[in-house]
């Protein structure tokens, strides 16, 4: 895939010749938030942030990271589909880092309504947040908001070029606009006369648009709708996808980093003299509380590395989990009281008599991306170029400016392919020591390789959480439920890193729980924060992937209390039709009801992201433990754009979810995370994969991101599963520690 | 010393120390970085590619070990231009998403395929569970090595 300095100077090249340079297209003037950031690249001349077009064809701006979430491949057909063209006839870039890419749709749901209260306060509400995400201009990728923001940008980007295009041809021709059509990438004539988009480039981009472009009726769909192949698959087939580890250049250098395992605490000292001494070594670059070793090879660093001594400072939170475990169950009380943003009917005056109680914990989690952390920085010429696959490209400019003293446009900012993200590569640490060891190498340029020890111990984790649940059931149903759930706050810790200050509550703190659809007449949901502890990160579907794990384990308890069937127990307390409607789905899809002998199954519901999402697991009993023998998933995501990559979106968080709920587990002990690699914090491998069953429904008022919204329901699914088949309740993650699986 | 070593190939002699693993010897001495780096303790499965003809973890192979071996890594089993029949079935079934994991998933595959043409599932459950993938493609990755098998077949 190419990259934008690489456009750039092949449209220099051409820049003297025929087309001067490319053109920038799409429908942005009329609003200009921020400057287009292809303006002044090269000689070319630009409408839009999001399409350039020059002498090898039609180049797609995606303003969203590619961590594998297929986001490239949907963003570019988005426009694909209005310009006429084929996927295969353009190719797709990261843009480079800029307001101009800021995510709308981030903030859309940081909002206090029901993701399914569509009311005109809701909306209201929801549209001013645009606001705030506009103003910090944060080119973020996450939260399953990039179709959400994506949708009509890039649509209109895709129109908007067209329609220029075609008014371009339209005056060469001295022809009505009317008269003209578009295909193959160019606009066609009625007498057949065609002139490429190639050809009219530089015509176009003069061209000002009247009003905004119509983007195309559904009914005209060639391509959005229907499954399409990856722009990224032939690539990522044959080796030939360059990610940030990838990158080779003259003179390279190879580094890695050393890094206080008491996590955020300062390095004291270290003797590095015999490391030093060590062939290929060439430097000992003291990064924020470690050093970087820099070497002629990545496994020169690595060694090196492991033969430097260090005075850590000690960590200034509990030493072990069993601790941390007890500052959570200490801090469920109304002085760390967070949020009650759930208080339907007088919970209070419904609790009474028989109470069902019920408590839940999870613990911390890492990311555990295939790829560990990586960035590549070059100083040279009063210049920084830094290379990552990172979620947040314009934080990225201001942590390098801040580091550097440089101005933002001596800064270019390289967003590479992500070798998984899930929300770790929202950080900037790696991206800060590359930044750091590259003002110590000026003039070389290095690249920073994590361990995957190092990777696993300084992770950017899921905060640990725990719940209590109280609830009553009265005729079968649930009249009072009362969830509490505390954990730190994961927007503290990440923002704050940003240097963002967050005021008022933490809404990730009971995401999950406080907004689900359930129509439960006296319900409430209070949020308690603890006190920060170690650093936390967006964890695939954050608040969900705890807090669903608790509401809809104590549903299904409840459930089996009211000897009532538990998906027909969800149904009794659910009116929202999208949310029945995936229920629905994973029932007729799993024959529910009709489990093979010895074999059970769970099932759990949650909305998460604005997406109903339903999933089935059943489970058996083998010699060797409990094995997983079929899944069934279903979500509702408003518009499916692409079937084929929703499907493995939706399967592939399961798998995520399912990994942390059977075995993932980080653990302290004397402030060090005791896990190191892939052997003890082991993901879910082939052989216990089963079978997974998709179905993507199209019920909700508007377009959602789809990233998320299948990891929360995987692990009460099974919890659900393994009470249906062995009657033991399983209320703390992972599940392994009183299970044992095939 | 120099050490000689039939890449993709192509005889390679590198000057690299003995004890290098063949994997840092392939992505930094002959850069060839199709072959991923994800724990450097044969647990992920990333840095797989064939010594002589079988399916080795290249982070375990110490370079003084790789002398004189042939060695094929994911840019010698096919090309875009020329993709091998495994990493068609790959791209047919769409497997990769981050694609991190996938060039040692196809050359694991391809090893399979060698000596078991016409695997059964516990056959491609059992040569495939060394190889993880964080993003969860292994239904698609099932149903690539069967396609694969057929495909070799000429079915």
């Amino acid at each position: 895939m190419a990259s934008i300095g690489k456009i750039a100077r092949r449209t220099f090249l051409f820049g003297a010749v025929a087309i001067a340079g490319g053109a920038a297209f799409g429908w942005w003037k009329h609003k200009t938030p921020y400057g287009n950031p292809l303006e002044g690249m090269a000689d070319t001349s630009t409408l839009n942030p999001y399409v350039l077009i020059d002498a090898d064809g039609v180049t797609i701006i995606a303003p969203r990271a590619e961590m594998g979430q297929g986001i490239h491949t949907t963003l570019a057909a988005l426009v694909a589909e209005e310009m006429d063209l084929d996927l295969a006839d353009v190719r797709v870039i990261h843009g480079p880092a800029s307001s101009a890419y800021f995510n709308g749709g981030m903030m859309r749901e940081g909002v206090p309504f029901l993701p399914i209260d569509e009311s005109w306060l809701a909306n209201t509400m929801r549209d001013a947040m645009v606001i705030p995400a506009k103003f910090l201009g944060m080119q973020m990728t996450g939260g399953s908001t990039s179709v959400v923001d994506g949708y009509d940008k890039m649509r209109l980007a895709g129109a908007a070029a067209r329609a220029t295009l075609v008014q371009a041809a339209a005056t060469r021709l001295g022809v009505d606009v009317s008269t003209l059509k578009t295909a193959g990438g160019a606009v066609v004539a009625a007498d057949g006369t065609s002139l490429t988009y190639i050809e009219l480039a530089a015509d176009a981009a003069k061209v000002s648009l009247n009003a905004a472009p119509e983007p195309k009726a559904r009914s005209e769909w060639r391509l959005l709708g229907k499954t399409q192949p990856r722009v990224d698959m032939v690539a990522k087939s044959t080796g030939t996808a360059t990610f940030t580890g990838d990158l080779r250049l003259p003179g390279m250098v190879y580094a890695t980093v050393k890094v206080n395992p008491n996590l955020g605490a300062p390095m004291n000292s270290y003797d590095a003299s015999a490391a030093e001494a060590m062939p290929g070594v060439q430097k000992i670059v003291p990064v924020p509380g470690g050093v970087a070793v820099v070497a002629t090879s990545t496994w020169a660093a690595f060694q090196a590395a492991e033969a430097i001594s260090f005075d850590w400072a000690p960590a200034s939170y509990p030493a072990d989990s069993a601790a941390m475990m007890q500052v959570l169950a200490d801090s469920m009380t109304p002085d760390f009281q967070d949020s009650r943003s759930r208080n339907d009917g007088d919970v209070d005056a419904a609790l009474t008599g028989d109470i069902f109680t019920a408590e839940y914990s999870v613990p911390l989690l890492a990311h555990a991306t295939m790829e560990p952390m990586t960035a590549a920085a070059l100083l040279k010429d009063g210049k920084l170029t830094v290379w990552a696959g990172n979620q947040a490209p314009t934080q990225m400019l201001t942590e390098a400016a801040n580091l550097t003293g440089l101005p933002k446009d001596k800064i270019s900012v390289e967003i590479m392919l992500m070798g998984g993200g899930f929300g770790r590569r929202t950080d900037m640490d790696v991206v800060t020591q590359a930044i750091t060891v590259a003002k110590a190498m000026e003039g070389t340029p290095v690249l920073v390789t994590w361990s995957r020890e190092e990777d696993m111990t300084h992770g950017l984790y899921r905060p640990a959480a725990m719940s209590r649940v109280r609830a009553r059931l009265d005729g079968g149903l649930v009249t009072a439920f009362d969830l509490s759930s505390v954990s730190s706050s994961v927007m503290a810790s990440q923002l704050g890193r940003f240097g963002i200050n967050v005021p008022g509550a933490d809404p990730t703190i009971v995401q999950g729980a406080s907004d689900q659809p359930y129509t439960f007449a006296n319900y409430r949901v209070t949020g308690y924060r603890a006190p920060d502890m170690i650093p936390l990160g967006f964890w695939r579907s954050v608040g969900n992937s705890q807090n669903v794990f608790f509401s809809e384990s104590a549903v299904d308890e409840l459930a089996h209390l009211a000897g009532a069937d538990p998906l027909e127990f969800r149904m009794s307390h659910l009116t929202h039709e999208p949310s029945r409607a995936v229920l629905q789905a994973v029932a007729e899809m799993s024959n529910w009801g009709k489990v093979p002998a010895g074999h059970a199954r769970g099932v759990a519901f949650c909305m998460a992201f604005g997406v109903p999402s339903a999933q089935v697991i059943e489970i058996t009993n083998t010699d060797a433990g409990i094995k997983i023998t079929n899944a069934w998933a279903a979500v509702d995501v408003g518009i499916a754009l692409d079937p084929g990559n929703l499907e493995a979106q939706v399967s592939g968080a399961m798998v995520y979810g399912l990994s942390a709920a059977i075995r993932g587990e980080i653990t302290l002990a004397e402030g060090k995370v005791q896990q190191q690699t892939f052997w003890d914090y082991e993901p879910l491998r082939l052989p216990q994969m089963p079978p997974v069953q998709v179905r993507v429904l199209e019920n909700m008022p508007s377009i959602r991101g789809i990233g998320e919204p299948g990891t929360p329901p995987a692990a009460p699914a099974l919890a659900n599963a393994i009470f249906a088949l062995t009657g033991q309740r399983l209320r703390d993650l992972p599940f392994s520690k009183a299970a044992t699986f095939a | 010393m120099p050490t000689t070593l039939t890449v993709n190939g192509t005889a390679q002699t590198v000057d690299l120390p003995a004890d290098m693993p063949l994997l840092w010897v392939l992505r930094e001495g002959l850069n060839l970085t199709g072959t991923k780096f994800g724990c450097g303790i044969a647990s992920c499965g990333a840095c797989t590619v064939h010594m002589n003809g079988e399916a080795v973890r290249s982070c375990q192979v110490p370079l003084s070990d790789a002398a004189g071996a042939e060695i094929v890594t994911i840019e010698g089993l096919g090309n875009p231009a020329a993709l091998h029949a495994v990493q068609a079935a790959w791209v047919a079934a769409q497997v990769a998403q981050c694609g991190f994991c996938q060039s040692g998933q196809i050359m694991q595959a391809a090893a399979l395929l060698t000596t078991t043409p016409d695997p059964t599932d516990a056959d491609i459950d059992t040569a495939m569970e060394g190889n993880l993938c964080r993003c969860g493609t292994y239904p698609r990755i099932r149903a690539a090595v069967k396609d694969a098998a057929n495909r070799l077949k000429g079915v």
